[in-house]
């Protein structure tokens, strides 16, 4: 095929034409998974002109709402899809804005993992000696215990040092700090290991040889290169943060019910399973599940997508 | 192989020296430990008697010393919370998650290894079919929902099992044990079973695509060829194989059995150490919460210990590297 200097295919057209798309399309399951992340991405972003209520709103919400069953079962109403919950807000409407929440710590935190992890791991590849020496059995002795409790204990910990009063304002921050500080460890060694392989390739010699200076190397050099597989391993470690949020709000250390995430609104409606208002926590439950595992399935994909051994 | 043992055994040390460091700090630096334990009215002068019992004003290094050797003899101080000592609340809450746990990781490795060398060997038939999606699901369920799932269906609904605390249980010696009477069995399955479905999953995945691997190999064909039994072939060759990684996983996830615990405890109010946990994070109750984190990492380091010996009798390849 060749290409002619006048008309350049546009960038749209060659990733529409690249080896990744073609694999993408012709996985149904990997469309499905993408179009649910895709809705649920723009339900959390717009949520206050998706959701059909406004649920945090007093003004908008009627007591005598309360506890309305979805709309196909007996009693149900139209204006309530999914029902009502204790206080007679919208379940879909605490559902979408939860997602926002729940969404939004998930990336942060990755974004807080990632930034530490590849920082550390690059400066413990790049250099080596002591700094490695040091980094890495840190990262032993945390990987030696699961993410989700050293994530509950900095949260636990971490709350005794906000005074009381901000506690609620500062509850999501406390729990961005928590999450993302429990799962650098991952990162760091992918990124380790990947920077020991570059650091002796030619074009890294050569950057030297012409004096540039190393952090140039490393932050214009060396991360490009060995991002792709972190990117994989962040994916993979969105869907860990999603679950973590939920997990610690469920517990009740997280997100506290005035803005609350899919965790917390499982943790309210979890009260009320008994009395029979099942909606109220199995929707948050299931919109929870079909997130992870839409997430899960999309990283799966591009796992292998971008494994060079499967092709 | 020897010395990578002595390496762990370091490894373990320092990751013990690093939690008890972490809980010392807790202990003594978040919050005043005086202030917890004294009311409003004690005087100044009684706040500093008190810190000078104590030893509060000692060097720092000599603290941790003490913490140290109490940590070891078991001693951790009182609760903020309950008023009593930590121990006792620890001792009576620890056969409720040592019992669930061991029921979990016996469901998890069992049936996981079961269905993985089932469903690698059958990897057409309808059966491996339905269960490969399904262990995806379990992969990506949280434990907490798996819980409430399993609660509405088996509790409210069908109304067939309870859905919380643990039932009857029988008092043996110190030991309080649900494995006795018919009523502790039935609060027990719930529970396991959501804190078995996850690892059971992980392992069943990991086993089957192990599986895959080794069957390829040209010592499995010789095998067959030689016509030896399929289930020799496939358990005492195919199997034996893919020890190693399943052992790392299982070792790992045992582990992690005992962090879920804490979730799954939560879920069906399982009056164990999990449940205690939680509760002093949401009080702030220091002492519980620095003997929990003792605790446990000396658990994990154990593990991490044992599944580094299992190593030596399932591969015996490892045993003569120095």
């Amino acid at each position: 095929m060749t290409i002619t200097p006048d008309s350049p295919p546009s960038r749209f057209n060659r990733f529409m034409d690249s080896d990744l798309m073609f694999s993408f399309l012709s996985s149904k399951l990997t469309v499905v998974s993408a179009i649910i992340t895709l809705i649920f991405f723009v339900a959390a972003i717009f949520a206050p002109l998706v959701a059909p209520h406004r649920p945090f709103d007093p003004a908008t919400i009627d007591l005598l709402d309360a506890f309305t069953p979805p709309v196909w079962a007996e009693y149900g109403d139209a204006r309530f899809l999914l029902g009502t919950d204790d206080q007679g807000r919208d379940v879909l409407s605490t559902i979408i804005y939860g997602c926002r929440i729940s969404l939004l710590v998930g990336f942060a935190a990755v974004g807080l993992s990632l930034l530490i992890g590849v920082g550390v791991g690059l400066l413990s590849g790049f250099y080596g000696g002591w700094l490695d020496t040091v980094f890495m059995r840190l990262a032993d002795v945390q990987l030696t215990v699961p993410a989700i409790l050293t994530a509950l204990v900095i949260d636990g910990i971490a709350d005794l040092f906000v005074p009381p009063s901000m506690r609620e304002t500062l509850s999501i921050v406390v729990l961005i700090l928590a999450i993302g500080l429990s799962d650098w460890p991952r990162y760091a060694r992918v990124a380790r290991s990947s920077t020991m392989v570059e650091r002796n390739k030619e074009y890294v010699m050569a950057a030297r040889v012409i004096g540039v200076g190393s952090f140039r190397i490393i932050l214009r050099h060396i991360l490009p290169n060995i991002l792709g597989p972190i990117l994989v391993m962040a994916t993979i470690g969105l869907a860990i943060a999603i679950t973590t949020e939920a997990t610690l709000s469920f517990l009740g250390v997280g997100v506290p019910p005035t803005t609350p995430s899919l965790g917390t609104l499982i943790r309210i409606g979890n009260s009320f399973l008994f009395s029979g208002e099942w909606w109220i926590t199995i929707f948050p439950s299931l919109a929870l599940v079909l997130l992870v595992l839409a997430v899960n399935l999309l990283s799966d994909w591009l796992r292998d997508a971008l494994n060079p051994k499967l092709r | 192989m020897f010395l990578k043992l002595i390496n762990r055994l370091f490894q373990a040390l320092m990751t013990m020296i690093f939690v008890g460091l972490v809980s010392f700090l807790l202990f003594n630096f978040v919050g005043d430990p005086i202030s917890n334990m004294v009311g409003q009215e004690t005087s100044v002068e009684d706040r500093d008697a008190l810190r000078e019992k104590l030893g509060l004003n000692d060097p720092f290094l000599a603290q941790f010393a003490r913490f140290g050797s109490n940590a070891v003899s078991g001693n951790f101080g009182i609760s903020y919370a309950l008023q009593r000592p930590v121990s006792t609340l620890i001792a009576e809450r620890m056969p409720a998650t040592l019992e669930l746990v061991a029921t979990s990781a016996v469901v998890a490795i069992v049936l996981g290894v079961l269905l993985g060398v089932y469903t690698g060997i059958n990897r057409h038939s309808w059966i491996s079919k339905t269960i490969m999606p399904l262990s995806l699901i379990g992969v990506s369920l949280p434990t907490f929902v798996i819980g409430i799932l399993l609660i509405y269906i088996f509790s409210v609904t069908l109304g067939w099992l309870p859905s919380f605390g643990r039932g009857e249980v029988t008092q043996i010696g110190g030991w309080s044990t649900n494995f006795l009477t018919i009523g502790g069995l039935k609060a027990l399955i719930l529970p396991s079973t959501t804190l078995a479905l996850f690892q059971m999953a992980l392992i069943m995945r990991l086993v089957r695509s192990e599986m895959l691997e080794v069957l390829r190999t040209d010592y499995i064909k010789f095998a067959r060829a030689r016509g030896l039994a399929p289930r020799v072939v496939h358990f005492g060759h195919a199997l034996r194989n893919t020890l190693v990684p399943v052992i790392t996983i299982i070792g790992l996830n045992i582990g992690s059995l005992i962090a879920f615990s804490i979730i799954t405890e939560t879920v069906f109010q399982w009056p164990g150490m999990g449940l205690l946990f939680i509760q002093s994070v949401t009080f702030g109750d220091i002492p519980v919460m620095a003997a929990y984190l003792v605790l446990i990492a000396a658990m994990f380091v154990f593990i991490n210990v044992v599944v580094d010996i299992l190593y030596l009798i399932a591969d015996p390849r490892l045993r003569g590297r120095g």
